[in-house]
């Protein structure tokens, strides 16, 4: 079946997330205003400034059509900034969208000079397709807390970084920024199965 | 554990995309910028226009001011050094600064050198006017870009002359037959890599953005379209009338930059812009984006 990806296009890495769905084969759009989520069969929020994006978001009132996005069952991916906008408690500041069933806390690892580049274990469905991930954090997010239901896919150390609530995903570190496409194809995956079900 | 790669170090700078990093004297100034939306703040002392009219030596901002400036924000803050002064640069690596802006803005401090760039872990960002200074940079360790404009003017015609002569040269290059490229990275004084980088992608290795004298969401809007993927704002909002309804509305012209009904309603009722000098009045001694080579 053919598919429409559409990564947020507010601010940050959103041509990167693009360029991977393309390396994909799949069909990839920028989403700049809440209609266009009509077009499309999953959502990408990329990794940028948090607290940027979150103003263009209620600036331009995607709340709504976000939320219903989300009650439909529509797959949603966060990486970073992106993690941090769905998590369900924002450390010191209090709620996010609370489509994932996390806390997390903003630039945990400290400041840009504490940024890295790590090889990681994943653990994708049924362990295919895991492996060594090459892995960029910057300014990274922690998640403190994980929900009964929420899927650990990855970890660095003791911290979990890559993990699956439902039909929702995150990460704390940019898949976007390596040629590694397991992580893109997973979640175009994970789009194919729920909409092919419904 | 690897840390301060250039995959690190430019990375930040595909996270700031699309938005805008603009100039702050004071923790209250930082405020107004976060809140605005701004991906960024430069941690200054005196903005252009003020270090233009003031004159005298401008040289890195007191690290006192810097960190307030990053206890008031949990944006990244990035803070200017004079263009080759490794100490300055040592300085604000020590405070824990996210970006180091390398910059013609402040009085230079080498004529001949610029810093090595590679020496640092923390990621460094340097003015250009044309491809071969930008990829002097790059090869010096610049993990971004940001061409040079005219600082501290609030016109923005020589931005735009930079962002078009990069885009120019790239178009250029990658239609050259490829046993050319070496007698280009002789003409423009750019290490061969980075040219033949060029020449197989049609872009720069790293981010670039654009700089001096954007006072308007048009102006965004403007060098946006021209290719920038992102600006910093100096002088252009502290200096308008009203800075917070400036600073959105420039946020939000360089996120909807394609968009003209956006770009309409953003535009309205913003109070005077920055008053701001033609670049075309001033005499050559007075002209900042000279300074480095």
């Amino acid at each position: 079946m053919s598919i429409k990806v559409g990564v947020l296009s507010l601010q940050g890495a959103f041509k990167e997330h693009i360029s991977r769905l393309k390396e994909c084969g799949i069909s990839a759009a920028e989403v700049k205003f809440p209609e266009q989520f009509k077009d499309i069969d999953g959502l990408i929020i990329p990794g940028g400034e948090s607290t940027t994006i979150n103003k263009l978001l209620e600036k331009y009132k995607f709340k709504e059509s976000l939320d219903k996005f989300y009650r439909d069952k529509n797959p949603i991916f966060g990486t970073c900034a992106g993690l941090i906008l769905l998590a369900k408690n924002i450390e010191g500041e209090g709620r996010g969208l609370g489509y994932i069933d996390i806390d997390v806390q903003r630039n945990a690892y400290g400041r840009q000079i504490e940024s890295f580049e790590e090889l990681l274990d994943i653990r994708l469905d049924n362990n295919q397709n895991g492996g060594k991930f090459k892995s960029i954090f910057i300014r990274a997010p922690k998640i403190l807390n994980v929900g009964k239901k929420v899927r650990i896919l990855g970890k660095f150390k003791e911290d979990i970084v890559l993990v699956r609530d439902n039909n929702v995903m995150a990460s704390t570190f940019h898949p976007e920024l390596t040629c590694d496409l397991r992580i893109h194809q997973y979640f175009i995956n994970m789009i194919k199965n729920i909409k092919g079900d419904n | 554990m690897e840390k301060g790669t250039l995959k690190v170090k430019a990375g930040l700078a595909q996270m700031l995309k699309g938005g805008v990093i603009m100039d702050v004297t004071s923790p209250e100034q930082a405020k107004i910028a976060e809140e605005a939306g701004a991906v960024s703040v430069m941690a200054l002392e005196r903005i252009p226009a003020d270090i233009r009219a003031t004159g005298g030596v401008a040289r890195m901002t007191d690290p006192e001011i810097i960190l307030k400036i990053m206890d008031t924000v949990s944006i990244p803050v990035m803070a200017k050094v004079r263009i080759g002064h490794f100490a300055e640069a040592q300085i604000l690596e020590a405070i824990g600064i996210d970006y180091i802006d390398e910059s013609e803005v402040l009085t230079p401090a080498d004529e001949k050198y610029h810093i090595n760039k590679w020496d640092f872990k923390v990621p460094f960002v340097c003015g250009a006017t044309n491809l071969g200074e930008a990829l002097r940079r790059i090869g010096e360790g610049a993990a971004m870009i940001r061409t040079k404009g005219e600082a501290g003017t609030g016109d923005v015609i020589e931005a735009v002359k930079h962002m078009r002569s990069i885009k120019d040269e790239i178009v250029r290059i990658s239609s050259l037959p490829k046993e050319e490229l070496m007698t280009v990275a002789k003409e423009l004084g750019a290490p061969y890599d980075l040219i033949l980088y060029v020449y197989k992608n049609k872009k720069l290795p790293v981010v670039n953005f654009s700089a001096g004298g954007i006072a308007t969401p048009a102006d965004a809007a403007m060098i946006m379209q021209l290719g920038a993927e992102g600006i910093f704002v100096g002088s252009g909002i502290f200096k308008s009338e009203n800075p917070l309804k400036m600073a959105c509305a420039i946020v939000e012209a360089t996120t909807h930059y394609n968009n003209p009904e956006v770009l309409a309603k953003v535009s309205r009722g913003l109070g005077s812009p920055m008053s701001g000098i033609a670049v075309s009045e001033l005499t050559k001694e007075k002209i900042i984006s000279n300074r480095g080579w």
